[in-house]
């Protein structure tokens, strides 16, 4: 009788036999070489009473089931540790991986394999991941049980399995990554937040390696997702210009509040990486108090002058498109970038485009001075039931806008 | 310099907690009555032994924390990824069943201690139980460590009932740094078991992960080790003043065994209502501290080596495995506690014997991973250090063994 499915503790100490039938030794490990093929069984380490071990190619077995794994070709190699291998037991079995199914991390308790016919010969394929309890069970009893019996008890326990393509490998040896072909492509698909998550399970030395390798632009939407003590970690762990790089790709104001908490040494050694654009805005932020109005606010905002029309102000959103999904009020400035009233974007649609923009203004302006207290600015926002909030500096200049969103952020914190 | 000083002050205050809690709730209600029976039997003679024991926790703590900054992976993680499922299985079916009775002798403690201020056990302990529970749901980490280092305060009751009871200062000042041995049996089972009792399994387990969930890193490490270093020193001072209250009440006026902790705070009633108020205080406090922070742990623990969901802000459909765990230690360990003649004293010594049986391991598997070198890079032992190590856990070991031995002679001769 032949299985169709065969686990890890059920093929580790799995006799092999040659072509006469005599038994050469017992399976030790399995490897995948991840270049050639992500999912099949590319080699049988054995052992045989020695320290040393043997190697046998896929092609070389004839047959694998619970009896035994039986050879066609007995020209067997020595073992060498070769980069390339990705071993199962050493580099898989019971360390932890990221399930991006699951959105989790998982530590991996045992393994699924398929047998499939190829060229009249079996192979193994990884199909699952086991954790969770079934899994334990079967650790537990590996070798004291005989397999069959333990596979009609394990099927009472629920099982608790990961695809092996939804499974990301941890690797923080960048050369080695390279070599076990581990893409970013599963963690980059994933939503940040859930990401962000993901990695605040981590050990300091993963999230490293998350944050080196995935794209620079999901790099920073996790970042700014990401607890703030463990987000000043990660930047301080980083090159200066991997992290300049991610801190780009946030808006200013984020940005200006994830340099803010590192270290002066740190966050002036990434800044002075950074791009000149994006830079001179970070500083001018990094300058406010952090419990200021200042510190809160960012600068994404669309300033109009206030001469101009409903016409205008339609042409100059078009313009800001990246903005528009978070945006819901307009201001309106004079020509010394005085703040001079605000709009709620939804006043546009009920006039045409000629009419004056003045004429949509909000019954009254409410705004805040750079310096105001960060608690004092929540008040404000209860009390008047604001989307967003212009803050303007000592010349009454419009400088920055809080949103809703960031007062969200501060309520949370306490 | 000041500026710098000032950093160094500023992160310390950062990385407070783990080091200071753990060490604290190592004098739990087990802790206290092994301090208040060698103060009331041997008067002011065991005080030298706590300079030795503090250096003895020190050293096994510091390997934990350090163990925490650098891999950022808890100790049942780190014993599962480099010693395997059955190791850690065994560790842990061990460390539920430690951590079981840990939580009958504090169950115990907030009845006793509770029952002097006049208040029933089958309102206090149901109370108290419910209490851990809300808090271990309801509370996130930050919110909960707060509270506990607020509890740590509240340690302050032993020094002033010490205080209060006005001991011989000059001869508790000489006893510290004075090494007698005498040769009696209870002597030495007296030494044996405050050394014994002095490390738990469980810290080792609590301490790194509380250390790792602090987010503390080897940047912070030096000012982390200057708390794991101050809270062991804390944790002694307060044996010092409990076993000084003792001392003072109960040895100077006739020496005699206790029966528990709150035994020792009634026998300071003459010397004022605050003296023993404050004691009982006291072991209400580190008792109720204790339930709160083991049942939690060994949850925690447990389904990280094994593999488990955990964690509070998962709910119980995700994490049902950890639920149970701690709801079930819980149940169990206040439900016993209430039970008409449950034998607790025996409990009591089954948990010196079940924690004695574990920390072989648990010392033996920290000071090989320590030395790992794929695990700790530049952090492994220093050779000395790691001389130093191997000794002091050979010490803690041999101890313990001892300990067990004694608590199994003790457990036949009583049945």
């Amino acid at each position: 009788m032949t299985e169709e499915i065969l686990f890890l503790t059920e093929l580790l100490g799995l006799k092999v036999f040659d072509l006469k039938g005599r038994r050469i030794g017992v399976v030790k490990d399995l490897a995948i070489v991840p270049l050639v093929d992500p999912v099949r069984v590319d080699r049988y380490l054995i052992g045989g009473g020695g320290p040393a071990w043997f190697t046998v190619r896929h092609d070389q077995v004839k047959s694998i089931s619970l009896k035994g794994i039986y050879l066609r070709d007995e020209n067997l190699t020595p073992y060498h540790s070769d980069e390339y291998l990705l071993r199962v037991v050493r580099d898989l079995l019971d360390q932890q991986i990221i399930d991006a199914h699951g959105r989790k991390v998982v530590r991996v308790t045992d393994i699924t394999f398929e047998v499939r016919q190829e060229n009249g010969a079996d192979i193994l394929w990884v199909l699952d991941i086991d954790v969770g309890l079934r899994s334990v069970f079967r650790r537990l009893v590996q070798g004291v049980l005989p397999p069959r019996l333990v596979r009609r008890i394990h099927t009472r326990i629920p099982p608790h399995s990961i695809r092996w393509e939804f499974c990301n490998i941890l690797e923080p040896d960048p050369q080695r990554r390279l070599r076990l072909n581990i893409s970013n492509r599963l963690l980059e698909d994933m939503h940040p937040a859930d990401l962000a998550d993901i990695v605040e399970e981590l050990s300091p030395t993963d999230r490293e390696a998350i944050f080196e390798n995935i794209d620079s632009e999901v790099a920073a939407e996790t970042l700014t997702e990401v607890d703030p003590d463990i987000q000043a970690s990660i930047l301080e762990s980083l090159e200066p210009e991997t992290a300049a790089d991610i801190v780009e790709e946030m808006s200013p104001s984020e940005a200006a509040d994830v340099l803010g908490s590192l270290e002066e040494e740190t966050s002036h050694e990434i800044l002075e990486e950074m791009e000149h654009a994006p830079k001179a805005e970070v500083r001018e932020l990094l300058e406010f108090e952090e419990d200021t109005a200042g510190g809160m606010m960012n600068t994404e905002y669309v300033a109009l002058p206030e001469t101009g029309t409903v016409a205008d102000a339609i042409q100059a959103l078009k313009r800001q498109e990246e903005l528009i999904e978070y945006l819901n009020t307009l201001f309106l400035v004079d020509e010394h970038d005085h703040l001079k009233a605000s709009i709620p974007i939804a006043r546009l649609f009920l006039h045409d485009g000629a009419t004056p923009l003045t004429a949509l203004a909000a019954e009254s302006l409410i705004q805040v001075p750079v310096s105001e207290d960060k608690q004092r600015v929540t008040e404000v926002f209860d009390k008047y039931n604001l989307l967003a909030l212009p803050v303007v500096d000592e010349d009454h200049k419009l400088t920055g806008v809080i949103t809703a969103d960031d007062i969200i952020t501060v309520l949370r914190q306490k | 310099m000041w500026r710098k000083l000032r950093l160094h002050i500023a992160i310390f205050f950062a990385v407070i907690g783990p080091g200071f809690i753990t060490a604290m709730v190592d004098n739990d209600a087990g802790g206290i009555y092994t301090y208040s029976q060698a103060g009331a039997k041997f008067g002011y003679l065991p005080l030298w032994t706590l300079l030795p024991i503090t250096v003895l926790l020190i050293v096994t703590q510091e390997m934990c924390s350090r163990m925490g900054a650098v891999t950022g992976k808890g100790l049942s993680d780190l014993i599962r990824e480099e010693f395997g499922l059955r190791l850690t299985f065994l560790v842990m079916i061990v460390l539920v069943l430690a951590n079981l009775t840990n939580m009958m002798a504090d169950f115990a403690g907030i009845a006793s201690s509770l029952e002097l201020f006049g208040i029933s056990r089958y309102i206090s302990v149901p109370i108290g139980a419910i209490a851990v529970w809300l808090l271990v749901v309801k509370g996130s980490y930050q919110s909960v460590e707060k509270v506990f280092l607020w509890a740590c305060v509240v340690y302050i009751a032993y020094i002033a009932s010490g205080i209060l009871v006005r001991p011989n200062w000059k001869e508790a000042a000489f006893s510290s740094v004075r090494p007698v041995l005498i040769f009696d049996s209870g002597y030495i089972t007296m030494l044996i078991g405050m050394v014994g009792t002095s490390i738990a399994p469980w810290m080792q387990f609590y301490l790194q992960a509380a250390i790792v969930e602090k987010g503390v890193t080897e940047k912070e490490y030096k000012e982390s080790r200057i708390e794991v270093i101050v809270g062991c020193i804390a944790m002694s001072v307060i044996a010092f003043f409990i076993i000084v209250a003792c001392a003072g009440a109960i040895y100077n006026v006739a020496p005699r065994d206790i029966k528990d902790a709150a035994d020792a705070a009634q026998a300071l009633k003459p010397f004022g209502p605050y003296a023993s108020l404050l004691f009982a205080a006291g072991l209400f406090n580190a008792s109720l501290f204790a339930a709160c922070i083991l049942p939690l742990s060994t949850a925690y623990s447990v389904c990280e080596g094994l593999g488990f969901e955990s964690g509070v802000n998962r709910g119980f459909r995700e994490a049902p495995i950890f639920y149970w765990l701690f709801t079930g230690l819980i149940v169990i360990g206040a439900g016993v506690i209430l039970l008409p003649n449950f034998p607790l004293v025996k409990m009591i010594l089954l948990s010196q014997v079940i924690n004695g049986a574990l920390l072989p391991f648990v010392l033996i598997f920290m000071t090989l991973l320590i030395n790992k070198t794929n695990l700790m890079q530049e952090w492994v032992n220093p050779r000395f250090y790691n001389a130093v190590s191997w000794a002091s856990v050979a010490l803690m070991i041999g101890l313990t063994m001892a300990l067990v031995a004694l608590s199994l002679k003790d457990m036949i001769s009583s049945s």
